[in-house]
């Protein structure tokens, strides 16, 4: 199990550095940089902006500049930000927190209401409960959560049920921790449950194929024929067996999420790691913009990787091959 | 996977589970099967079906996925007709009727008396802040067929002036309402079908060689080829899409015009798309490759490309096809919300995405909530085409056909 482990974490070396080099080359493909901004400021003299090329090492051959950045981001130091002048980790860092905070609950949900979903879709095949919910996976699993985002937002807006975007209330701060947990709990009901549907979507599907893949196979035919009650096949034989590719695409399901909730964070003000790229992207806010790509493109590899280990974790015949 | 391109609807239908389904299926390939050759010297009536009508035969089975299509044809036929359907110009805009809620269509008028013939009445603003606009019920004004109005080309050769249907001036007919411009909604959303339902096709178009190709060489070659390969695809795999979406769209120049920034826009989609689909047709290569056709052509002397050109990829058809259609949603999905977002294609181009973004203001959606009628051609074109591909995964999956 451990040597699994260390064997799967040696394999992400070149695959950070994969990502590192791919977040650089996207961002010197951009036309015009931070500073074409502030060399058409005419209070700023030309003698500034080359001090801050200077300074932000922009002068230098872009290999050199990858290096320096790299080995910066290894000490964990992702730059600063032009916009707004604090270093970039320390945006990123709380903005981060926020994206998983959403993206885990949301996960969460939908593991804890689409397996049992998808078993009771599996088990009662083309019945009418089955049909109905595999068209409200089908237009799940369409919508995109801009649209939905905004459908629940209009109606929060109409009825007055919800707080209508962003995080915390204004008076946010005035609240004991209890009651500012309250708060983040109730800002976080809108984009849990437009996450929440997207993934329990697919976790439904995804469940009730490999369920009834499974419940064809001839352990179940054998179980049965022992004579055990059809509860304890499909609990303990089938669904276990079920569960493991799910456990595989977690880390495809984390990516969805996380693109998902980038849009979902901008149109409903989540102050995540999606609304701070868009923002980063439009002022061309460059080492903010890296940094957020880095992060989140390390993020999903560790997701996979979590993915990776609970799977050897439930399924022995990884661990061994 | 296909995630790559859009936020979702893809990984989910076809995760690496997927994958390792594909590999094991591929242990009979449709084509090399015995059973589906034809066979000389057969009763009449007895003739075996062809792979393709096994599959139309199933897939004619699976209603969802007829629904779907013709879903999608209807909606690609809009596009191609879009000027003969859309009552207004796509520039058309009336500076007195901003935010003009859907046309109310009437059969019976102020009289009492009954019309066979629908008609709007003619309305004035009385209250720009409410936004509350009064008919005249004085005349009707009855929607006419086959109206004479703009000029233009249909299917781009033929010059004419008819439109669908269209109403008398002063009065208007805004099916979905009008936008803070006093802009036809449904003009332009008809219009806007061209570059929604056009992008996942174009996509598609570029994504799929350069994916063979790359998937066929990694699989058919194998060891450091392959790993080396697969690597690089695996690195843009390895970001949620949509970031790297977002900040691809900022390498785009601001100031060119609309067609040059859609084409721009199928680049990024595709430069993001074609490793996931790389990656599936490499992991069916791989198991292709150990089959005894392969052994035959390279015996034969044929040359390594032309043995993956000719032999090996013809028989990813299948799963081409699927991962085609359920790609194409991903595609509209990744344009839509990237124009929803203001960062592709905009104005004065329509696109769904784009128009969607006259509803993210909430006062504004919570008076005109007709701005989110956009929505629903996306989640519904998204859905037909998920019902399609599905469909279509049965249909040409010998594994699942039912007799």
């Amino acid at each position: 199990m451990i040597r699994h482990i260390v064997r799967r974490m040696l394999q992400l070396i070149p695959m950070l550095l994969g990502i590192t080099v791919m977040s650089f080359v996207i961002i010197q493909l951009s036309p015009g940089d931070f500073l074409a901004e502030i060399r058409l400021n005419p209070i700023v003299s030309q003698e500034t902006v080359d001090r801050m090329r200077t300074n932000f090492g922009l002068d230098q051959p872009l290999h050199v500049q990858y290096l320096r950045w790299l080995t910066n981001i290894v000490r964990g130091d992702f730059g600063y930000s032009f916009a707004y002048q604090v270093p970039v980790l320390w945006l990123v860092r709380s903005r981060l927190f926020n994206t998983l905070l959403l993206n885990i609950i949301a996960l969460i949900v939908a593991w804890a209401i689409g397996i049992p979903i998808g078993i009771h879709a599996a088990t009662h095949q083309y019945s009418w409960s089955d049909n109905l919910l595999s068209l409200f996976s089908y237009v799940g699993i369409s919508t995109p959560t801009f649209f939905s985002g905004l459908l629940l937002l209009f109606v929060a807006f109409k009825t007055g049920w919800l707080p209508i975007g962003g995080m915390t209330s204004l008076d946010y701060d005035l609240f004991p921790w209890y009651g500012k947990a309250f708060d983040v709990a109730r800002h976080l009901v809108i984009p849990v449950m437009v996450l929440g549907v997207l993934a329990v979507a697919g976790l439904t599907r995804q469940m009730r194929a490999n369920l009834l893949e499974v419940l064809r196979q001839d352990y179940v035919k054998t179980a049965r024929a022992k004579g055990l009650a059809e509860r304890v096949v499909v609990n303990k034989h089938a669904v276990r067996n079920a569960i493991n590719p799910l456990i595989t695409i977690f880390g495809f399901e984390l990516g969805g999420l996380l693109s998902g909730s980038a849009i979902l964070e901008v149109v409903i003000g989540w102050p995540g790691l999606g609304q701070l790229i868009l923002d980063a992207v439009v002022r061309k806010d460059l080492y903010v913009v890296m940094g957020s790509l880095v992060i989140g493109g390390v993020t999903l590899v560790l997701g996979n990787l979590i993915a990776d280990i609970l799977l050897a974790y439930s399924d022995p015949r990884i661990r061994y091959d | 996977m296909t995630e790559a391109v859009g936020d979702q609807g893809s990984g989910i239908s076809h995760g690496p589970g997927e994958e390792r389904q594909a590999a094991t299926s591929s242990a009979q390939p449709p084509e090399t099967g015995p059973l589906t050759r034809p066979q000389p010297g057969r009763l009449p009536g007895t003739q075996p079906r062809t792979p393709l009508q096994l599959a139309w035969r199933q897939l004619r089975r699976h209603r969802l996925a007829l629904l779907g299509g013709v879903v999608l044809v209807i909606f690609y036929v809009m596009a191609l007709v879009a000027d003969f359907l859309a009552p207004y110009p796509l520039d058309f805009s009336d500076r007195e009727r901003f935010y003009h809620p859907p046309a109310a269509l009437h059969l019976r008028d102020a009289t009492g008396e009954w019309h066979l013939r629908p008609f709007v009445y003619a309305t004035r603003l009385v209250d720009p802040g409410l936004r509350t606009f009064e008919a005249d019920r004085s005349r009707g004004y009855p929607v006419r067929f086959f109206v004479r109005g703009e000029p233009y080309r249909l299917l781009w050769l033929v010059p004419t002036r008819v439109h669908l249907f269209g109403v008398d001036d002063p009065a208007r007919i805004f099916l979905m309402g009008s936008d803070g411009f006093g802009r036809d909604v449904f003009t332009r959303i008809v219009y806007g079908s061209r570059i929604s339902l056009i992008v996942g096709l174009l996509v598609v178009a570029v994504t799929i060689p350069i994916g063979m190709v790359y998937g066929g060489i990694a699989g058919y070659f194998g060891g450091r080829v392959d790993n080396l390969m697969m690597r690089v695809a695996e690195v843009i795999i390895a970001f949620p899409s949509f970031y790297l979406l977002l900040t691809l769209s900022a390498v785009l120049p601001a100031t060119v015009g609309c067609a040059t920034r859609f084409y721009l826009i199928i680049v990024i989609l595709s430069s993001i798309g074609w490793a996931g689909f790389a990656r599936l047709i490499r992991g069916y290569v791989l198991a292709l490759k150990q089959f005894e056709f392969v052994l035959a052509a390279k015996a034969m002397g044929q040359g390594d490309l032309r043995i993956i050109l000719r032999h090996v990829l013809p028989n990813t058809s299948s799963l081409v096809i699927i991962v085609a259609t359920l790609t194409i949603p991903s595609a509209i999905l990744g344009e839509s919300a990237l124009s929803f977002l203001g960062l592709g294609v905009r104005e004065p181009c329509s696109s769904w995405g784009n128009l969607l973004s006259a509803g993210a203001n909430l006062i504004n959606l919570s008076r005109s909530p007709w701005l989110l009628i956009p929505g629903l051609f996306i989640v519904a074109t998204v859905v037909a085409f998920n019902f399609l591909g599905d469909g279509l995964r049965d249909a040409l999956d010998p594994r699942m056909r039912t007799g």
